[in-house]
This record gives structure tokens, C-alpha cells and sequence, in this order.
């Protein structure tokens, strides 16, 4: 660490995090031995999801994660959040990260009106101030005509606006917000990028997951890749990229 | 400096970690809208999709009061129990509460996985929504499970008022209930196959349909062992407070009370022990 880090106050810690799953492996893919009813462990494979990745982030840092598909990048968020609980070593944080994203709480055969109810309520909100919010989330999703539809019936854009409304109503200390949230077609995604700034800004701290170099580059003020749940840097935004799109190209 | 010495330096906390149980209880009962309203949002999208809707609720429950009362009313010949229709409407219908409760209380932590890795709440809010759900489910069948008492010839007296402690009670056994199965099944999802087996069973050994008295009448012993058996006893309660015919022994309350604190005190610590696993759905 530079002499600087050491002045700055650490808002989340990330000591030796081990992440590991079981999975039911399907039959045929079984490395070896028999398969017995009562050993059902040798169905379960062990999946090392994260292999110890330790780090400090400072407050008001933007962080961008970066990594290729399956690399952990999603597990390590997860852990952050203290959604995925870790195997070995510990997360610290000041306050509770939170992850941007909140469709898994609503259910398509209801309103988008009652959605946004829900949704509220499950980010935390009390519903008298969902009740007063309502009316600007159902602006910014642009969806004042069709919000008394079930969402179900909302295309696949206008469902993804109204889940990034009402995520984004939402003010965080510690932020994560995960790649391809700027939803919709070209003026909702400026428009929702422009919120994600926002919302960045006034974040103390944010962790950005990308595979977009530029806006990662573009955002963050240092990068962390993580590759096979292995921190394998850590450091300037322009270096990080640059060895990470080098290794990818062979 | 180790890094676990410095967060606690910078008053860094532990994420995800189990809060204690009074502060997680407290969190519980804060977070009590999003509970409600899931349960309430939950009903009204399930009756979105059928055409007669929140009537399903109360069909249902009287069809199968139909089914069994025809098969077992002809079957149990004259062992079968005095008042038979309103015998075996309260029977099935207070069972059946039970029963979903049971089975969807049990499913709802691998049921809404995507919600519990997404959002950060207590995670007692989804077995609670679930049982919450069939409680309100329970108001229209208890009112169509008082007609058909009133109708098959018993007449209104203080004494249906009872119904209500019974149904608080019988709500409490069923949370408990509810929240141990929700943290079994996570750690075996095999459990969830094994319930429909297990409720059949306490189906068919509850006296549902059956008057334990008639059927047992040589087995004095294995009748008075039945007082202690909770659903029997709900069901017993139950039948006392809304039939003439039968009555029931007054110490029944007092153990129907002991055993809904102890299931429901049982579930809700034994739940919340494994708090920081929920996270983790293998």
C-alpha cells in the first residue's frame, strides 16, 4: 500500500475470502468412483468459487471489477453484500453494501403500480414512502400510460425500466452496481446512465462490475481483476486494463 | 496489524453476520410491510389467473370436505362420528390450513432463492409471508366453515367466539412449524418431497374424519395418549366450541397453548441459527 492508503479511513475489507459451493454434478460428468445412495457426497462437486481475494477499499473510491465470464466476479459482490456467506475469511464493511437490482422481488401477474410498492418495500423503504415516491419512479420509467397493467405484459424493455427505476430510488454509502444496468433503448439507457452517475456520486463508495473497458476506464479511479476467484491485480485503472486485454488476446 | 484488527479499528462490521436474536426479532417487525404485502400481493397475483379467482380459496377446501365425507361417511359405516358433515368441514378445513402452511412455509426460502441473493432483509419475513398468506386465506373459509355449521343444524352460540384463540393458537403451532421445515429443506432439499408424505400422514392420524373415541373405544389408553397430540387436540378444541355434541376436556386449552409457544419458540430460534446460510443455496 502507498503511503496515502494508510491516512484514508477503509470502508470494506476483504480478508482471505474463500467462497466454495457444492454442486449436484449430473452423473455422466463424475471424475471417478461409484455412486452410491447413501455417499451422496461423491455426486457433489466442489466448486472454489473464490480462493482467498483480500483487499481494502476507501471511502470515496470507485472500483471496477473486472474479470472474465465465470471468474468470480458476480460471487465476490455477492459476498460483499453478506449475501453469499463466505467459507473462510471475512468481509468487513462500515455500513451495508448494497447491490443495485430488485426484480427478484416482484411478481409479473401484479401492476406495475403494486410493483413498485413491493419493490420499494423489499429495498427497505416503509410504504408511506413508497406511496410517496410512486409517482416519480413511475416518471422516470416513463410508464404513466400502462401502469396499471401487469408487468407481465410489459415488454422486455419497459419491465427492465421499471426494475431500474425503482432500484434507483435508492441512495447507498457503499454501492455495487453490476455490468449492462443502463437498460432500455438509446435515450432510456443515456438516461439511466446518467442516474448511475448520479447515484455514484452521491455513493461513498462503489464497486462497478464491467466488461466494458471504456466505461470501466472511463468511471473508476482503480480497478481490481479478479480471474479463477484469484485477485490477480489490483491497482491504476490504464495498467490493469491494458494487462487484462493483453492476456485475453492470446 | 492483522486486517481483521484494523476493521475493528475503523468500527467495521462483520457483513452479513447473524445479528442477536432480540435485535434480529426487532428487525423482523420493522421489515413487517414487505412481509404483509407479500403475502397479500402473493394471493392476488395467484387469483389474477382463474376466472372465479379469490372463490377458489373456499372451493377447494369444501370439495375435498365433500370427497371425504362421502368416502369415509359410507366407509366407517355407524363408527362414524355424530354431526358428520360439520364434523369433518372443521376437521378438513382447519387441517388444511395447517398443511399449506406447512408445505409452502417449507418451500419458501428455495422458492424465492433469487430474491434472498439479490436483496438483504431478515429472512424470516418468507416463511412468516407464507403462513401469513394461508391466514388470510383462512378468513373467507372460516366463514364458509361457519354456514355449513349453521346450516347442517348446529345453532350460533358464544361459544364459536372460541374459534378465534383457537385459530391464534393453531397459527403459532403452524409458524413454528413453517420455520423449521424452511431451514431443513435449505439444508436438504430432499425434504421437500417427503412433506406431502408426512402431511398425509398427520392427515389420517389427527381424526379429521374420524371420532378417536369410536374408532379406539377398546384402546382406553391410546385414546388418552391422543389428548397430547397437538392437531388433535386444535381439532377437538375446535369442534367443542362450534358443535353442541361434543365437548372437550377443559385442560386441552392450557396444552394447546404449550404446544404452540414451544413449536413457534423452537422454530423461530432454531430459524434463526442458520441466518447467514440462507445465502448459500447449494
Amino acid at each position: 500500500m502507498s503511503e496515502t492508503a494508510s491516512h484514508r479511513r477503509p470502508v470494506v475489507i476483504a480478508d482471505d475470502v474463500h467462497v466454495e459451493y457444492k454442486a449436484h454434478a449430473a452423473g455422466r460428468g463424475l471424475k471417478e468412483g461409484t455412486r452410491k445412495i447413501l455417499t451422496p457426497h461423491k455426486a457433489l462437486r466442489t466448486v472454489h468459487a473464490l480462493k482467498g481475494v483480500t483487499f481494502k477499499a476507501y471511502e470515496n473510491e470507485s472500483i471496477g471489477i473486472i474479470g472474465s465470464n465465470g471468474s468470480g466476479k458476480s460471487t465476490l459482490m455477492r459476498a460483499i453484500v453478506g449475501l453469499t456467506p463466505t467459507t473462510r475469511g471475512a468481509i468487513y464493511a462500515s455500513s451495508r453494501p448494497s447491490m443495485l437490482g430488485v426484480g427478484a422481488a416482484l411478481m409479473p401477474k401484479l401492476s406495475g403500480e403494486k410493483n413498485i410498492i413491493l419493490g420499494g418495500l423489499a429495498l427497505g423503504f416503509s410504504k408511506a414512502e413508497m406511496l410517496e415516491k410512486k409517482d416519480e419512479i413511475i416518471a422516470f420509467a416513463e410508464l404513466e400510460k400502462f401502469i396499471d397493467l401487469p408487468m407481465g405484459t410489459y415488454s422486455s424493455g419497459m419491465q427492465a425500466r421499471l426494475k431500474f427505476a425503482i432500484a434507483a430510488s435508492k441512495q447507498h454509502d457503499i454501492l455495487i452496481v453490476d455490468e449492462a444496468l443502463a437498460v432500455g433503448d438509446q435515450r432510456f439507457r443515456q438516461r439511466s446512465e446518467a442516474r448511475i452517475r448520479e447515484m455514484r456520486e452521491n455513493a461513498g463508495t462503489v464497486f462497478l462490475v464491467s466488461h466494458s473497458m471504456k466505461s470501466i476506464k472511463d468511471t473508476c479511479s482503480r480497478v481490481i481483476w479478479i480471474e479463477r476467484g484469484e485477485l490477480r491485480m489490483d491497482g491504476d485503472p490504464a495498467e490493469v486494463v491494458k494487462a487484462y486485454q493483453e492476456l485475453r488476446k492470446q | 496489524m492483522t486486517l481483521a484488527e484494523e476493521a475493528a479499528l475503523y468500527n467495521l462490521e462483520r457483513v452479513g453476520k447473524r445479528p442477536p436474536l432480540r435485535e434480529y426479532l426487532a428487525d423482523v417487525w420493522r421489515r413487517r410491510d414487505l412481509t404483509i404485502s407479500m403475502a397479500k400481493y402473493r394471493i392476488q397475483a395467484s387469483n389474477e389467473e382463474n376466472r372465479l379467482g379469490m372463490l377458489w380459496v373456499v372451493l377447494k377446501p369444501t370439495m375435498n370436505a365433500l370427497i371425504y365425507g362421502v368416502v369415509f361417511g359410507l366407509l366407517q359405516g355407524d363408527r362414524r362420528p355424530e354431526n358428520i358433515v360439520a364434523y369433518i368441514v372443521i376437521g378438513v378445513f382447519l387441517f388444511e390450513f395447517f398443511a399449506n402452511a406447512f408445505s409452502q412455509g417449507a418451500d419458501s426460502i428455495m422458492r424465492n432463492r433469487a430474491l434472498v441473493q439479490t436483496l438483504a432483509f431478515p429472512r424470516m419475513a418468507l416463511p412468516l409471508a407464507a403462513v401469513i398468506q394461508q391466514l388470510m386465506n383462512l378468513v373467507p373459509i372460516l366463514v364458509v366453515m361457519a354456514a355449513i355449521v349453521l346450516f347442517s343444524g348446529n345453532p350460533i352460540t358464544w361459544r364459536w367466539l372460541l374459534i378465534i384463540p383457537l385459530v391464534v393458537l393453531l397459527a403459532m403451532f403452524s409458524t413454528g412449524v413453517a420455520l423449521i421445515s424452511a431451514r431443513l429443506t435449505v439444508h436438504l432439499t430432499d425434504i421437500k418431497e417427503i412433506i406431502p408424505i408426512v402431511t398425509r400422514v398427520l392427515f389420517y392420524t389427527s381424526g379429521v374424519f374420524f371420532s378417536v373415541e369410536r374408532i379406539l373405544g377398546q384402546f382406553p389408553w391410546l385414546v388418552a395418549i391422543f389428548d397430547f397430540y397437538p392437531l388433535y387436540e386444535f381439532l377437538k378444541l375446535a369442534r367443542s366450541a362450534m358443535l353442541p355434541d361434543y365437548a372437550a376436556d377443559p385442560v386441552l386449552w392450557p396444552l394447546a397453548c404449550g404446544w404452540s409457544v414451544l413449536v413457534l419458540v423452537c422454530g423461530v430460534l432454531f430459524f434463526w441459527q442458520a441466518e447467514e446460510r440462507y445465502g448459500r443455496i447449494n
